[in-house]
């Protein structure tokens, strides 16, 4: 009994170790503006890109929002990317290509991401692309010039989890809420060391969108990678992107693809279910993805927890600005954020926009998508009208305030809900407190100037 | 890189769990060359008041000669940035010990010679408990996989792979170049067998 995981690690294994690492063949390899170490350790061996044709460079991490690089330092890790690239040879989607993006929202856009490959990118939600059943992980700089230098990885293979989630998601709850739902009971280190496979009937039901917002916080779940087997919702977004394949080596690819799925009975090192019925939107309070909640919940209170819990717990609530055991609903928040790798799709823009139409927004805020196609659809769709009526900024694509690497920050002590995946002190900037939580959930946050349970505002108004 | 078997140095617990890689380099240090060094920027936003002025009480600005940290729960999570591990060395931290680690902050230590060894929760707490609020001075061994204070030893984890890198300060690079004709051979391999793999030529400019 073979599970996806066996079979797409021993058809890139091209030897094994004696220590029991495998050498791993790249298919595909993505670099940011923060691959300039892995550059320099290249140049400083004298030696080239060993597969420019797989490799792949994306300005997104400094990429400005509005027009212009916040300082000349950003502009520098911007050109030395480009530079890079070009003096490899390698293909860049830079700020003057309308193909820019945030990294692991144009490989998929563009069909680079397909099912049955091996995806490195110096980037930890690099899991991002296990939704399409391939072997997708983040690695270091260090790796990243292995890769850059031999287009290939030394890994040993994680252990084996399954997430089985059954049932269906109930109206307003979204990929999001799931992830969050899981990371919140197991901890978020509780899936180290393992790769997981979601399955089951909710798992099924996801767009791909969906499955890209689960399998993008397998990390914050403390996994190695996240994946989901292909299915005819993979095959349908794949068909017809620029970089996939087509006509009959299409038919011939959908033919391995419908091999990569874990036999019937086989076993795994770690087993969870869940029922996606019971799942509520969920919101963070605390200064780590596991601190989640629904937004039904109230704050902890870390005198009913025990030593090491309960300081911790302390120390995140003193971080967040809350009090012990008030009602999540009742925390305002001073601004929001739309974008990142996690939720900043086309569909996460029409969620946000369908809470959002027609209604004003309390706080101000920011709409960045996750790369200049899906800033087009979105306009052409009139979604851009929406978030500026409702007077949120409408800025271009980028990592934007998700890393605030690029100028877009949090001022300190400030409050963010954010579709983002990262709530640790200081992510969105020194002192910023962030809220994670969906577009959808940040999008009625916005309508009432806190925390809100987002389904009482959406009757009679269903997204797709 | 210089390999290394053992070390004896003076540690301090920094006593908190999930210490992310947000925490361990704020991401506006991270587009400063290597060579200007990450020394000052290792858990900055801790150590340093928004005005700059250092916490005395922060355990790395008291005992800043200290080449070990203990650590809790999760140490290293979040991101692959391995300007974190450069923050550390830099500073001139050698072995981290905790009962968990972020996996791509481990692989990345590893990388750079910092020994990230992985204890049982209740050895961890142990050594915390010895640590309190001061120093102690640990000797470390990779090849026995053993820290010791005073007369204990105290166990940790290391697989034989990473504890070879460590030792012999190896750079996969050169260990890979070795495997030139099996890389070829596999690649010519797949490229015959699964031709869909290879981008589609015409859009690759
Ligand atoms: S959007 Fe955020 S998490 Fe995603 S790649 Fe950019 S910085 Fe990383």
């Amino acid at each position: 009994m073979t599970s996806l995981l066996d079979k797409l690690w021993e058809s890139h294994e091209i030897l094994r170790s004696e220590d029991g690492r495998s050498l791993l063949w790249v298919d595909r390899h993505l670099v940011h503006e923060g691959s300039h170490h892995a550059f320099a350790k290249l140049a400083q061996r004298g030696v080239s890109v060993a597969e420019p044709g797989l490799t792949f460079g994306v300005v997104d991490h400094y990429a400005p929002t509005r027009g212009v690089a916040a300082s000349p330092a950003i502009a520098r890790m911007i050109d030395t990317l480009e530079k890079n690239a070009a003096d490899h040879g390698v293909t860049c989607f830079g700020m003057n290509d309308p193909r820019q993006g945030i990294v692991h929202v144009i490989g998929p856009e563009q069909g680079l991401t397909l099912p049955g490959l091996l995806i490195n990118c110096g980037d930890s939600h690099t899991s991002t692309h296990g939704a399409f059943g391939a072997l997708a992980f983040g690695i270091g700089a260090t790796e990243v010039a292995h890769v850059l230098a031999t287009q290939t990885i030394w890994q040993s293979r994680p252990k084996s989890m399954r997430i089985t989630v059954s049932g269906r998601l109930a109206s307003g709850v979204g990929a999001k809420d799931l992830a969050l739902a899981w990371i919140g009971k197991m901890g978020s280190g509780a899936a180290q060391g393992h790769a997981i496979e979601y399955s089951g009937e909710a798992i099924r039901s996801l767009s791909m969108e969906g499955r890209m917002t689960l399998c993008n916080l397998s990390i914050e779940g403390g996994a190695r990678f996240g994946m989901i087997a292909p299915d005819a919702i993979t095959l349908d977004y794949i068909t017809g992107r620029p970089f996939a394949p087509e006509g009959e080596t299409l038919e011939r690819a959908q033919e391995y693809w419908e091999t990569l799925k874990s036999d019937p009975n086989t076993g795994f090192d770690c087993e969870i279910t869940i029922d996606a019925s019971e799942i509520a939107p969920i919101v963070t309070w605390g200064t780590s993805p596991e601190d989640a909640l629904p937004v039904t919940a109230t704050v902890p209170t870390p005198t009913e927890l025990n030593g090491a819990d309960a300081e911790r717990v302390a120390a995140a609530i003193d971080y967040m600005g809350l009090a012990p055991g008030r009602a999540l609903s009742d925390v305002h928040i001073d601004q929001v954020f739309i974008g990142s790798c996690t939720n900043a799709r086309i569909e996460d823009l029409r969620a946000a926009a369908a809470v959002l139409a027609g209604r004003r927004s309390k706080v101000p805020g920011l709409v960045s998508p996750g790369s200049q196609l899906i800033k087009a659809q979105a306009e052409a769709e009139g979604l851009d009208q929406v978030f500026r009526d409702a007077g949120l900024e409408w800025v271009d694509a980028g990592c934007s305030m998700c890393v605030a690497m690029n100028g877009d920050i949090v001022a300190p002590g400030k409050r963010c809900a954010s579709t983002t995946n990262r709530n640790f002190r200081g992510r969105q900037g020194r002192g910023a407190r962030t809220h994670l939580m969906s577009p959808a959930m940040v999008a009625a946050a916005a309508v009432t100037g806190h925390l809100t349970d987002v389904r009482p505002l959406l009757v009679g108004r269903e997204s797709s | 890189m210089k390999g290394w078997r053992e070390h004896k140095g003076l540690a301090t617990a920094l006593n908190l769990e999930n210490v992310d890689t947000d925490q361990l380099i704020p991401a506006r240090f991270m587009s400063t060359p290597r060579g200007e060094g990450y020394g000052s920027f290792l858990l900055h936003d801790m150590r340093f008041s928004a005005e700059g002025d250092a916490d005395p009480d922060f355990p790395i600005n008291r005992y800043p000669d200290v080449s070990i940290l203990v650590g809790r729960r999760n140490f290293g999570s979040g991101s692959s940035r391995e300007a974190a591990v450069y923050a550390l060395a830099d500073f001139g931290i050698r072995a981290v010990i905790a009962p968990s680690f972020g996996d791509i902050f481990a692989s990345n230590s590893v990388n750079n010679g910092l020994l990230p060894a992985l204890v049982s929760q209740a050895h961890s707490q142990e050594l915390l408990n010895i640590l309190g609020t001061g120093t102690v001075e640990l000797a470390i061994n990779i090849e026995t996989r053993t820290i010791s204070v005073d007369t204990k030893s105290i166990p940790f984890k290391l697989s034989e792979a990473w504890s070879q890198k460590l030792i012999n300060g190896w750079d996969d690079i050169d260990l890979t170049q070795q495997h030139r004709p099996a890389i070829t051979a596999y690649r010519a391999r797949r490229a015959k067998t699964l031709p869909w793999i290879i981008p589609k030529v015409e859009n690759v400019e």
